[in-house]
């Protein structure tokens, strides 16, 4: 069943990709629609089968490396996590590859799409199911090369083209991370498993390793090692810098790569591997302390944005930020339980904006919308439904999430707990602030569009509504429905033991016995936000423009998305090509070629020419001549190797 | 089987396909037609020869399989030796697999001298394959230092623009480190009085002459692998050489340099190897970072590839020294899977060149448009070259650092840089060359791969594909043999426990 779930979306993405041609886009469509629809009710039997029998089992597919010691099978895990995991996946994949077939229609390479989202889909799989390091590495990789040819879909546009070089490099140095992290997992572990890895982590805790010349906690270092990794994958600060340019790609491709599922892996990295990072305290420092940091910091920039997508693509960011930082103070089960939700409103809120911007004919900037409200009343219905479930307004699915994770930090009572806290509720103000924002610039006051775009739009084909309505379902009940098993009275029985949390460590069991501010704050927080929102853009729509000429640097700052880009291309990208044609010009061709073979042979020539003016005949001369050649090379050989 | 001198009839059957073109006679069109097909059946029977090997081979041995032995000079024991273990046979295997492509990818790329074309072809074969077979230093020596002649004269005859100057380039650079090592295997034959290879691996030398060994053949092998900085020749090679020339160059020549380090340094020299394990490793990591920046700012395909194959064979030196069974078959992995990936990129290049005559990047752009099956081949090779999990590339490169991590973090933490960098001028390039619009008219009238061409690039997909999905056939039939190295290794660390690989 899990085979099936997991390898039939790799079965439509190679139909749909070889014979694209020869079944058609409609067949194309139809293959690989139907293997995800199968694959969705495989995943949702695998869940059942878990979560209900408990049927936790790992399956063997094949050996894959055997070297040494090192032995790693393709094999799939299943437990409570990658249950969750494997149906939120499939189901969320399912809905978008229907969507697709209305966003996508006219399309000139609709094969080739509908492929891509399927092999995606095989990767996510692949990764959330799997049993050791490298098969988790491996799917990691491959959703980060479907990231890279879906950003890069459109490859006629030089953006698309930038943007998915830039994904697939920033992800690359987050790997980095994760593959020297692994490295150091072999070393101290002597295998690749999760099993053993996870049953020795205890015994590891507190011994030290030499790292770079320097004596340190081994598994700490380890934890953040394999957190780089995370960050990459999951746009934290600093490596974020991808996430807002991949919105390049087609809306669909947002929405599941760059909201519901790849984006979500490092925070499923992070629990997965709960048993090690339950020992590393200082690693689960640094993830609550560099996910609070993120989730404020992307609310921030996402005030400023005018670009529809990009708003989200912060919000999503932001909302990263708190479940990293869930799994920092040990609340493994809500940031999973956030990430579910998450998937279902982020999916809808960029289908909707992919419905805003299909019905605006490809127009993007919410400063020429406007009064759609009216025009496209179901999207605007299904958008309100998205932000609510967003900004943590109950009874919708992230109120139930949200709270969850703010109220752990809260208990967990230590210092980067507060702070996370405290970003936390500023950031849920400013979610409500930027979404409400976008409603009401977007929705609401006069039409900004012109004529012509005005008069052709209109509501979206019903294969775009429908996955709109299924993931409305999702952002309305999800929260309530899972609220019991994965962090609630059920929570213990149901993870069963994929989730490690130390007897030491409050986690979600803490969050029950915090005080009644704690967990109205973030509510009162959002409503704030809503309202300040409405005040700023329905009643005095003049405010926004006053406050950023008051506060230009700030407003600047923010639009500028706190200048990482510019930074990061002064100190790396500009100095990168620099360097290298040094070394070209200057290192291969001067002192290389020029002490090398190109000085040697005109040294040699001098000496030829020179020798030939010796030409006397004599035997022992010309003798005497190549001796002293060979010698020469000889010992310039031999000390220059040397040395 | 068994009695069939096998091995003799892989490695010196091209020299029957050279004799048959040889005594072609007729007239121009129809000697050229013959030569080509006569170089063709010739490699292909090779081939299926070899996978004979393959079958036939006992995978749970470390010993030399398929050995012959004859007399050749028996007053100065030098003897006509030929054997393969699990760290040879697969050396082979690349050779006579990438001699058919060679032929084939020349098809009509090559118009002038195509008989003598072909025959240098098979000699080289028929180099190759003795130099992975040979035992005894002498027919080493030989094959090893024949191999350059086919190869000079392929640049040099059929190679474009600065073809001389590269050819003498490559020539001079190879042929003054073998000289050294020829110093080096007369020291061995003198100190043990045969110039057998088994007798060599199994002697012990003093730590003094180790140390000049070593250095002698490391003078010899750095440059073919080749290592930094003796690796400018290489760029100069690959681009004025032919296609097929670049194929061999990049798939078989470059191994050669990894092949001597795994089969004579580590296990006849092991104190001295451990001594300068730090200097490959320092070498071998600026060769990873230094070239891959360089290849960053290339304007020319083939050198981006040439300086891309420098930093790839950093992760194979860095290996073969960790002495660690995954580093050191790691390497093994990333030599074979260089030798697939990379000549498949050569082949890449190839298919436009051989439409518009330019290896200048910023000529092309937009390909996908009118050669889809060409964007899909050179896109599934890029992100092999750039280790991808799944494919080839990654095994090698993972397997080799996992073992350097063992040794010294540094050199892990360093040499995983490549990784980033390989994405960076592997994506560029991929970008500049297929994505974008038609700028040219004369890009837009180019044909997609023709059927001669997808029959070259399919069975490397394929074995792309499955030393990345299923490394487990390769690695299984070289454990044997590494294992045995490294216990060799550790023997002699006994006898010699001041110098030990571990201790650093």
């Amino acid at each position: 069943m899990a085979i099936l779930a997991v390898f039939l979306p790799l079965l439509g993405a190679v139909v749909a990709g070889f014979f694209g041609r020869v079944i058609g886009d409609r067949g194309a469509q139809v293959v690989t629609c139907s293997c995800l629809g199968v694959a969705a009710i495989c995943g949702l039997l695998v869940f059942n089968d878990i979560a209900v029998w408990h049927h936790t089992a790992i399956v063997p597919v094949f050996t894959w490396i055997d070297a040494g010691q090192l032995k790693i099978a393709w094999a799939l895990k299943l437990d409570a996590l990658s249950a969750v995991m494997l149906a939120m996946v499939t189901v969320v994949s399912f809905v978008i590859h229907v969507y697709s077939i209305g966003y996508m229609a006219g399309d000139p390479s609709i094969p080739r799409f509908m492929s891509y989202l399927s092999l995606f889909t095989f990767f996510m799989l692949m990764l959330v199911t799997s049993s050791n390091f490298v098969q988790l590495f491996f799917g990691w990789e491959g959703v980060g090369l479907c990231s890279y040819l879906l950003v890069g879909f459109w490859y006629d546009r030089p953006r698309a083209n930038a943007a998915a070089i830039k994904a697939f490099v920033v992800n690359r140095i987050g790997d980095f991370g994760f593959s020297v992290g692994i490295f150091a997992v072999y070393y101290l572990f002597g295998t690749l498993d999760f099993g053993p890895v996870f049953g020795g982590a205890a015994g590891m805790a507190g011994k030290t390793m030499v790292f770079l010349g320097m004596h340190v906690d081994a598994l700490t270092v380890t934890c953040i090692l394999l957190f780089i990794g995370a960050m990459g994958k999951s746009a934290q600060i600093g490596l974020h810098v991808w996430l807002p340019d991949a919105m390049e790609g087609p809306t669909p491709v947002s929405a599941l790569i760059h909201a519901a599922t790849m984006v979500t892996a490092g925070v499923f990295m992070v629990a997965r591997l709960s048993p090690m990072f339950e020992y590393a305290p200082i690693a689960l420092n640094t993830v609550t302390v560099v996910g609070g940091t993120t989730a404020l910091f992307a609310a921030t920039v996402g005030i400023a944005q005018n670009d529809i997508k990009r708003v989200i693509a912060y919000s999503t960011c932001s909302q990263l930020g708190y479940m990293f930082f869930a799994a920092g103070v040990s609340a493994y089960q809500a940031s999973i339980f956030h990430l579910m939700t998450h998937a279902f409103f982020k999916a809808l809120l960029f289908l909707s904006a992919g419905s805003v911007i299909h019905a605006m004919s490809g127009e993007q900037d919410m400063r020429k919308m406007g009064g759609l409200g009216r025009l496209i009343p179901i999207t605007y219905v299904v958008m309100w439904i998205g932000s609510l479930a967003l900004a943590g307004i109950p009874p919708f699915a992230g109120y139930f999430s949200k709270d969850m994770i703010l109220e752990a930090a809260y208990a967990s009572g230590s210092e980067v707990g507060e702070y996370a806290f405290v970003l936390g509720c500023f950031a849920a103000f400013l979610t409500a602030l930027y979404s409400w924002r976008l409603l009401f610039l977007t929705f609401h006051g006069e039409p900004r569009a012109d004529h012509e775009t005005l008069h052709h739009v209109h509501e979206s084909p019903k294969v775009m509504l429908i996955p709109l309505y299924v993931l409305s379902a999702g952002a309305l009940v999800m929260g309530a429905l899972g609220y019991h098993w994965l962090v609630g009275a059920g929570a213990k029985e149901f993870w069963g033991n994929a989730i490690v949390v130390l007897p030491q460590h409050a986690g979600i069991a803490g969050a029950e016995r915090v005080p009644v501010w704690v967990s109205t704050l973030p509510l009162v927080a959002g409503l704030i936000g809503i309202a300040v929102a409405w005040y700023a853009y329905i009643r005095r729509p003049s405010v926004p423009g006053e406050t950023a000429r008051a506060f230009e640097p700030i407003y600047l700052f923010l639009l500028n998305k706190w200048y990482f880009d510019e930074i990061y291309n002064f100190i790396f990208v500009r100095p990168a090509f620099w360097v290298a044609r040094l070394l070209w010009r200057r290192g291969d061709g001067t002192v290389i070629d020029g002490f090398g073979p190109d000085g040697v042979s005109e040294v040699t020539g001098d000496l030829s020419v020179r020798a030939s003016r010796l030409q006397s005949g004599y035997v022992f001369q010309y003798a005497f001549a190549m001796v002293i050649g060979v010698a020469i090379f000889v010992s310039w050989f031999l000390f220059w190797r040397s040395t | 089987m068994s009695s069939w001198p096998l091995l003799s009839l892989v490695t010196f059957l091209p020299l029957l396909g050279v004799a048959l073109i040889l005594i072609l006679r007729g007239d121009e069109a129809a000697t050229t037609r013959n030569a080509r097909w006569i170089a063709l059946w010739t490699s292909l029977v090779v081939m299926a020869l070899s996978f004979v090997l393959w079958a036939d081979f006992d995978t749970n041995s470390a010993n030399f399989q398929f050995v012959e032995q004859g007399v050749w000079l028996p007053g100065l024991h030098i003897a006509y030796h030929m054997g393969i273990d699990g760290i040879s046979l697969f050396f082979v295997l690349l050779s006579t697999i990438l001699t058919p492509i060679c032929v084939v990818a020349s098809w009509t790329a090559i118009t002038r001298r195509v008989k003598e074309y072909m025959i240098a072809f098979l000699v080289l074969e028929t180099f190759m394959v003795g130099i992975f077979c040979a035992l005894d230093f002498i027919i080493f020596y030989m094959f090893f230092e024949g191999v350059l002649i086919p190869m000079f004269l392929i640049i040099g005859v059929w190679g474009h623009g600065r073809r001389v100057y590269a050819a003498f380039k490559f020539f001079l650079y190879t042929l003054l480190g073998s000289v050294v090592m020829l110093l080096a295997i007369l020291a061995i034959y003198f100190q043990t009085g045969t110039t057998d290879i088994v007798t060599a691996l199994n002697h012990n030398f003093p730590p003094a002459l180790q140390t000049w060994l070593w250095l002698a053949f490391f003078a010899s092998f750095a440059v073919k692998v080749p290592m930094w900085p003796v690796h400018t020749w290489l760029p100069d090679a690959h681009v004025e050489a032919p296609t097929a020339g670049s194929v061999i160059l990049a798939g078989i020549l470059l191994k050669l340099g990894g092949y001597g380090f795994i089969r004579f340094s580590l296990p006849m020299l092991p104190d001295a190897s451990a001594l300068f394990a730090p200097l490959i490793y320092t070498l071998s990591v600026v060769a990873i970072i230094y070239t891959s920046l360089v290849a960053l700012a290339q304007q020319d395909m083939k050198k981006l590839i040439a300086y891309s194959s420098v930093a790839h064979m950093g992760f194979v030196t860095i290996g073969i020294f960790t002495g660690t069974p995954e580093g050191m078959q790691g390497a093994m992995i990333q030599m074979l899977s260089h030798g697939i990936v990379s000549a498949a990129l050569f082949l890449c290049v190839g298919v436009v060149y051989d439409r518009l005559h330019t290896l200048e990047i910023a000529r092309y752009g937009g390909l996908v448009h009118n050669m889809p099956k060409y964007a899909f081949v050179f896109m599934l090779f890029t992100l092999a070259s750039m280790g991808l999990p799944g494919t080839s590339g990654f095994v090698g490169e993972f397997l080799s650092m996992i073992g350097a991590f063992k040794i010294n973090t540094w050199v892990a933490f360093l040499g995983t840089t490549g990784t980033i960098l390989s994405a960076c001028y592997m994506l560029y390039l991929y970008r500049r060359i297929i994505f974008g619009t038609i700028t040219h008219d004369d890009l837009r009238a180019m044909l997609d791969l023709n059927r001669r061409e997808v029959a070259i690039f399919a069975p490397m997909i394929a074995i792309v594909l499955w030393m990345g999905i299923y490394p487990s056939s390769f690695l299984h039939p070289m454990q044997p043999a590494i294992t045995h190295i490294i216990q060799h290794i550790e023997a002699a660390r006994q006898t010699a426990p001041d110098t030990s690989l571990a201790s650093r």
